[in-house]
């Protein structure tokens, strides 16, 4: 028997259950697109057949860290540019849970790059949802690793010498197995994209879109935006690294134009997830290692077993 | 220094197989019934350099270093680099020879590869004029030409053990079993030719002057040899620990690695990932979701952890740091030992510091503290953080293999089951409050699992309402950092009264001058301490291992009773006297400190003469490479 019974229970779940009655309206700002992001992962979660108790989400520390504040999981508020690792562990302490890491663009290809770069290579299977501004908000707006070059801030009084990141190629080269982005002002699509990141099995990077309203005024609402499976002017296969890369380099060189390039970008389904790869070395248990410490019946290696080698 | 010991020094260059040579010799001179304990000095370099191993060996108890050695089988550096004039490193060849000259003792045996290091080099050293000053015995051998002969030249280490058995008139039963445990074929047959010519040769060869033989002893009970960081391992393989996440970082990498290699067969993860940020990070998530686990690293790599150790804390998830000092600051020395990370591990990290950390001093303690650093820490939910270093992590020494025979303890301590949670408070949404302060128990708050049932909170590292939401509330926030702090008094309040005290005390009782000392040094001020009482005086030892929460009241009876004090440890600004200073807020007119820190750990003759210095009258200054720091006033 399960020690864990929210996980994989069948029943009829309701959006609802997915606000917490403790701080049901988030703070932030009007017209941030924050909410977009929450609301569909509250659309999302039940259409997969998730329960609250059965997800894990994982934030790191911005506007966006307060994600779990605003969605009744369980929830994992960790620190800056860190919500991978801890999710990471989460996952390979208990593989069926459902887990979601998220924090902002500052948070996931700044501080916390070295730890997407190798999240997205191992290819945990997990969601990991961006909150991509181009700006750091709940500082007060300084120069983000996504900011278009020549972005003016307080930090970079004179523009910023730096070209901006490329989150999704650098997201391919290191290995993500499923790829997308999406904006907060095209729901329906946000909503989509979100379900099927959590249903892929692998490491599923979000890159969404989020307006921030207060400090990056000059940038764009994201608006008009472009679908790319849906548009006739872009035709590549999701599933062909190549043709991935070069839209994917190209939807990150127009965005700064005006252009807003959304859609899906890489599919891989045949790349093993972690949990898969350590299996097949031998290094993962069957039975999910935090059931064991509830099973009375479980039987636990002695250090005295171990000592032959040393008589 | 006592006459009825033998301490074997093998020294050779990086790669040339001193650390497998020794292990076995260590293990042959236990099986024979002694009690041994070893020490490794070597560089941060994978070939060449000067490397040793030393072992001690005696039909008595042995927890230190002794004072010098007086057996040198020099190898030479086989990787040695070539000497130039204008390079500093010199003729680094010969170095395993002329390094150790030195600390041999009056009437000590040297061995030496004449098939590596040549006559002149040796004449360069004036080897035989300090050989005749001190009464040393010399047996040059062509050790590596021996090894040719009947094998391969790597087998030389073989020839020299050989020779060790030989003129310490040792039998070679258990040198000959070891071998076949660890090799066969061919590659024994040749190792146990070699072995048995090296033998005979040099009992044909030499009529022997010198007076050294193995010690002769005998064992109640089946011994194991193993090191500190296999036992700071199996401690947490008998705690329940199955995660382990690392970054290799000397000299932390042995735990690591012991584990890493066990894990699988026990049902276990280890990860190796990308930094010592992310491994304690790692070791938050799984601790999160429900297993026990841990990460490590060395000083550096420690600092990286502050983050996630901080987090720890403020969300009170269990976990299980350890910390392998070497000498700093920075890179430091990576392969030499010091205890200067002290204050690094007690405070690093933003905030009011809310952790326990145990330095423990022998083997034993390092398998037992682990084990209590899991239970404290999944009991009160805290970080717990067993401290040690490059000398406890590499010294090998025997243990009743009984010791070993207990149960492993995979209990999650304050955490609920679904059936427990259904009883527990929650917030009118259907929250559970995880945090909550109006019904904690010595500051413990019970915490469930994600998964579980009726079991959803928040855990963020921002100070937190009792269902985990962000608050800046002045009432909770003082509820919950009151309720944190709790914990601690409470840990120590158990560790005082409830629980076998982790500090050691020995010499004599009714003593007015003690000793005071911290981790790994106790083995040596044990020794000293002995000694010293042997030799007419009177003195008292404390060797203390929890450093957080202290042991106020232990440590203020031993230094209430004393008139004066000695602190000793290895690190030039005397952190633990300032740690006991802060946390006792008295005592400083009576604490002189031993410090010590130039990359070796302290020998007993050391902290012997630190004693005498200090009593002394007259101004003298000791002629080992210490410091004295005076006492407050003095």
């Amino acid at each position: 028997m399960s020690a864990f019974n929210a996980i994989g229970e069948e029943r009829e779940i309701d959006r609802d259950e997915f606000t917490p009655g403790v701080e049901p309206q988030p703070t932030w700002c009007p017209g941030c697109g924050d909410f977009g992001v929450l609301k569909s992962l509250k659309q999302a979660l039940p259409e997969v057949g998730k329960t609250p108790e059965e997800v894990l989400t994982v934030t790191g520390i911005g506007c966006s860290g307060k994600l779990n504040s605003y969605l009744d999981t369980y929830g994992f508020h960790t620190i800056h540019g860190r919500s991978l690792p801890v999710a990471r562990a989460a996952k390979l302490a208990n593989p069926e849970l459902e887990v979601i890491a998220a924090g902002g663009d500052g948070d996931g290809y700044g501080i916390g790059g070295n730890h997407f770069i190798h999240t997205a290579r191992e290819n945990h299977d997990m969601t990991y949802i961006v909150f991509n501004n181009e700006i750091f908000g709940l500082t007060k707006g300084q120069t983000s690793p996504t900011s278009p070059k020549g972005h003016k801030s307080k930090t970079q009084p004179s523009g910023s010498a730096k070209t901006p990141i490329r989150p999704l190629s650098q997201s391919l080269t290191a290995g993500a197995s499923y790829i997308a982005r999406t904006a907060a002002v095209n729901p329906n699509q946000a909503k989509e994209i979100i379900k099927e990141a959590i249903e892929h099995d692998g490491f599923a990077h979000v890159d969404f879109l989020t307006q921030c309203p207060t400090w990056n005024k000059d940038a764009r609402q994201y608006v008009p935006y472009i679908d790319v499976q849906e548009s006739d002017d872009y035709e590549f296969d999701v599933t062909d690294r190549a043709e991935a890369a070069e839209m994917m380099r190209e939807t990150e060189d127009v965005l700064n134009e005006g252009t807003v390039l959304t859609g899906r970008y890489y599919v891989d389904e045949d790349r093993p997830s972690y949990t898969e790869e350590k299996a097949a070395v031998g290094e993962l248990p069957d039975q999910p290692l935090a059931e064991r410490y509830f099973d009375d019946d479980a039987e636990w290696e002695r250090s005295y077993d171990l000592l032959e080698r040393h008589t | 220094m006592s006459d009825d010991e033998l301490i074997w020094r093998i020294a050779g260059g990086s790669g040339d197989g001193i650390d497998s040579t020794s292990q076995n010799f260590a293990k042959a001179l236990m099986r024979s019934g002694l009690d041994v304990f070893t020490h490794r000095h070597y560089p941060s370099r994978i070939r060449g350099g000067h490397t040793y191993v030393e072992i001690r060996a005696a039909d008595h108890e042995v927890q230190s270093r002794g004072d010098g050695y007086n057996f040198l089988l020099s190898l030479g550096d086989s990787f040695a680099r070539n000497p130039q004039e204008e390079a500093y490193y010199g003729n680094e060849e010969i170095k395993p020879l002329s390094e150790n000259l030195d600390e041999l003792r009056e009437g000590g045996i040297i061995v030496y590869d004449e098939g590596l290091i040549s006559e002149e080099d040796v004449d360069a050293i004036d080897l035989h004029e300090r050989a005749e000053e001190n009464d040393w015995h010399v047996f040059p051998m062509d050790l590596r030409g021996l090894a040719r002969e009947h094998g391969r030249e790597v087998m030389r280490n073989t020839a020299g053990v050989g020779v060790t058995a030989a003129l310490l008139d040792m039998e070679l039963e258990h040198i000959e079993d070891l071998m076949s445990d660890a090799m066969g074929g061919d590659v024994l047959e040749a190792n146990l030719e070699i072995l048995h010519e090296a033998y005979e040769t040099t009992r044909e060869e030499y009529e022997f002057e010198h007076d050294l033989r193995a010690p002769e002893g005998t064992h109640d009970a089946e011994q194991a040899l193993l090191s500190g960081s296999n036992a700071i391992a199996y401690g947490a393989i008998d705690a329940g620990c199955r995660f382990i996440a690392g970054y290799p970082m000397t000299p932390w990498t042995d735990v690591f690695t012991i584990l890493a290699q066990n894990f699988p067969d026990m049902g276990g993860v280890s990860e190796q990932v990308e930094d010592e940020i992310a491994a304690a990070a790692l070791a938050v998530g799984a601790s999160h979701a429900g297993v026990k686990a841990m990460s490590g690293s060395s000083g550096g790599g420690f600092a990286l952890m502050s983050e996630p150790l901080g987090l720890a804390e403020m969300t009170e998830t269990p976990v299980v740091l350890v910390e392998s000092m070497r000498a700093g600051p920075s890179t430091g020395m990576p392969t030499k030992p010091e205890q200067a990370d002290l204050e690094h591990v007690l405070y690093t990290s933003q905030g009011d510091s809310q952790r326990v950390v145990f330095a423990p001093g022998t083997i034993e303690e390092a398998y037992e503290q682990t084990r209590l650093a899991f239970d404290i820490a999944w009991d009160y939910q805290i970080p717990a953080i067993v401290i040690y270093d490059q000398k406890l992590s590499g010294e090998n020494t025997n243990v009743d293999v009984d010791f070993f025979d207990r149960e492993v303890s995979p209990d999650l301590g304050s955490t609920l089951t679904e059936d427990e949670l259904r009883e527990a408070a929650h917030d009118n949404s259907g929250k559970f409050k995880r945090f909550n302060y109006e019904t904690a128990e010595n500051g413990v708050a019970s915490r469930s699992i994600p998964g579980q049932k009726g079991g959803r909170f928040l855990a963020t590292g921002n100070e937190h309402s009792p269902v985990g939401h962000i608050s800046e509330d002045p009432d909770n926030r003082v509820a919950q950092m009151d309720r944190r702090l709790e914990k601690l008094e409470s840990i120590r309040a158990e560790l005082d009264e409830e629980r076998e005290s982790t500090q050691t005390y020995f010499g004599d009782e009714t003593a007015d001058y003690g000793i005071i000392t911290w981790g790994s040094s106790q083995g040596a001020v044990e020794e000293a301490i002995g000694r010293l009482n042997e030799n007419g005086h009177s003195v008292k030892g404390l060797s203390v291992s929890d450093m957080m929460p202290f042991p106020e009241r232990e440590v203020t009876e031993f230094l209430e009773s004393v008139d004066e004090a000695m602190v000793v440890e290895m690190n030039a600004t005397a952190q633990f006297r300032g740690l006991l200073q802060k946390e006792l807020g008295r005592f400083g007119e009576k604490l002189t400190s031993l410090l010590k820190y130039n990359g070796n750990p302290f020998e007993p003759a050391e902290i012997v003469e630190g004693y005498e210095v200090n009593l002394a009258e007259e101004d003298r200054e000791p002629t080992a490479q210490v410091r004295i720091e005076p006492a407050a006033g003095d």
